[in-house]
């Protein structure tokens, strides 16, 4: 029962500091997909969809918006648990007042994400109000997004934060955002279908947890779910997050444990 | 309440902490006192049970911290050398949220919380922002925080290093009252006058290891004298040799010469009569710090 409690005892710390700032985040949550949604589904997709060879055959927008929530998830999960637990650690050092009471270092880790899905979860639900007010989700299994978001936060998120709590110097985790996060937005089938790149990258993103999460997310919200491919990308978001959580209850000990 | 024999902390190579034996009863106030690097910092760690023992026994509450780490941790109140206060929330969620890690609800940790702030002159900053707070004012919220699981065992790393003279003896005069409270406490410092005020028994720990033990003024019998002469010169420094016989112990300093004696009065005529006229004399009655220097050396540790 303590195992369950304790972790939400540090959520709770998140929760606290949330308070001051939620309202801020919530009108981020909104603005971002409606700005994000307006230029590419709407703008460049009436521009796609008049050449008349449109990816998957649907409507640009169609395509694009399940993508955009997808990412977002990666986005807002890679940020959550990057620059906070290394401030926990380095800077305000939460963490060393956690651990200094009942609460262990995998409390202290797992009520820290559960916040980070909380924070995924409402950017994720905000995601689909939006892209449903334009239109863009045509089955109501486009709700199971949300869930989804949630597991491809859960990818980057647990691995991310093994290593933010590894590592002593705040620059690596602009290098990562430039050179991979910024990549996989960019070229892991959000955008175009990656069949369309050079062998080698096309490989390349089908290894990126977040192509796996697009393709789950289109499929959801087009309503073309087939059940072989939906598992198994859902199999390999929950293998990341489950390998980052095992890395990072190690770091975590590691590192707080000296 | 505390029980450790043979107590070792590696860090790789690095030994900090080099088999340490150590008892601390019920109602104690016990110190730690030591030079940076000592190894005081990973003493408490251990007994804090945040920190594995590399090596030996070692008992907190009767409790062994690899098996019952959190149950120990329950029962102590901590307050670390860095404040770990957060710094965006109020006073009172600082020690709420803190509450809550202890399990504690949030119905009993009203009256609670009004209470310890009330203890620690908090009271009218209840609903402000930690971070404007001043040093001392942190420092005491921290010891608020602490106490909020009414700890069996408190422990304080360094409590007032980096606080004016006012703020220390604010917090001196709350820790004061504890210890009249009969809360048992374990203090480390590098303040020789923190370790008198606190302390019924204390440590001297020097390169990871117990150098002398006893309380301050045991401590001070042992290692110094009752008093002691510190004499400066003008410009001409009176040649080696001069003040054979004239103190029990002389030491001899680039700016001054301390003569360490059990009257000091009888000392400084003594020299005055080798017609040494010294630019100033001072007759001071020993302390723990003449004991620490005489103990772990003159050399800066850094």
């Amino acid at each position: 029962m303590e195992s369950v409690l304790q972790p939400l005892r540090a959520y709770e710390h998140w929760l606290a500091q949330y308070k001051r700032v939620w309202r801020g985040t919530i009108g981020t949550s909104l603005v971002n997909p409606i700005l994000y949604v307006t230029a590419l589904g709407v703008g460049l997709g009436t521009i796609v969809d008049q050449t008349q060879n449109a990816p998957a055959g649907v409507p640009y927008l169609d395509y694009v918006a399940p993508g955009l929530l997808a990412a977002a998830a990666m986005q807002t999960a890679s940020i959550e648990s990057s620059w906070p637990v290394m401030g926990a650690i380095k800077w305000t050092r939460v963490y060393y007042a956690m651990i200094a009471t009942p609460l262990n270092e995998r409390d202290v880790f797992v009520g820290h994400q559960l916040f980070v899905i909380t924070r995924i979860f409402t950017s994720a639900a905000a995601y689909l109000v939006v892209i449903t007010a334009f239109g863009a989700v045509s089955s109501w299994w486009g709700i199971l997004t949300v869930p989804a978001a949630v597991l491809i936060g859960t990818a980057f998120s647990t691995p991310l934060a093994a290593l933010a709590a590894a590592i002593e110097d705040e620059r690596t985790f602009v290098t990562i955002f430039r050179f991979l996060i910024v990549p996989m937005f960019l070229f892991s089938g959000t955008f175009f279908p990656v069949s369309q790149l050079p062998l080698a990258f096309e490989l390349a993103a089908y290894v990126t947890p977040i192509w796996h999460g697009v393709e789950l997310c289109r499929m959801l919200t087009l309503g073309t779910v087939e059940v072989g491919p939906a598992l198994g990308h859902t199999a390999y978001l929950l293998g990341w997050t489950l390998v980052g959580f095992e890395l990072a209850r190690r770091s975590y000990r590691r590192r707080l444990l000296g | 309440m505390i029980h450790a024999r043979g107590l070792v902390k590696r860090f790789g190579e690095l030994v900090a902490v080099d088999g340490i034996d150590l008892d601390v009863k019920q109602g104690e106030a016990f110190g730690f006192l030591g030079p940076n690097g000592a190894g005081k910092s990973s003493t408490m760690r251990m007994i804090g049970c945040v920190s594995p023992v590399s090596e030996g026994t070692l008992r907190i509450l009767g409790q062994d911290p690899a098996e019952h780490g959190p149950q120990i941790r329950a029962r102590l109140g901590v307050v670390p050398q860095q404040d770990t206060l957060d710094f965006e929330l109020t006073v009172r969620e600082n020690v709420l949220i803190y509450g809550r890690y202890f399990g504690l609800s949030r119905r009993e940790l009203k009256p609670r919380i009004d209470e310890l702030l009330d203890f620690v002159q908090l009271t009218e900053r209840a609903g402000d922002k930690v971070e404007p707070l001043s040093g001392g004012m942190k420092r005491r919220l921290t010891i608020a925080r602490s106490l909020v699981n009414d700890p069996d065992l408190l422990l304080l790393d360094e409590p007032t290093t980096g606080l004016d003279p006012q703020a220390r003896h604010v917090v001196w005069d709350r820790l004061f009252r504890l210890k009249q409270q009969g809360k048992t406490f374990v203090v480390t410092t590098h303040y020789m006058d923190e370790a008198e005020q606190l302390c019924d028994r204390l440590v001297v720990m020097d390169h990871g290891a117990i150098v002398a033990e006893g309380s301050p003024w045991q401590l001070i019998q042992r290692y110094s004298t009752r008093e002691v002469v510190e004499v400066r010169f003008e410009d001409e420094r009176p040649q080696n040799g001069v003040f054979e016989g004239a103190a029990e112990r002389i030491e001899e300093l680039p700016d001054r010469v301390l003569l360490y004696t059990r009257d000091g009065d009888a000392t400084a005529s003594a020299i005055a009569e080798r017609g040494l006229p010294p630019h100033s004399t001072l007759i001071r009655r020993s302390t723990l710090e003449d004991v620490f220097l005489h103990l772990t050396g003159r050399t800066l540790v850094d």
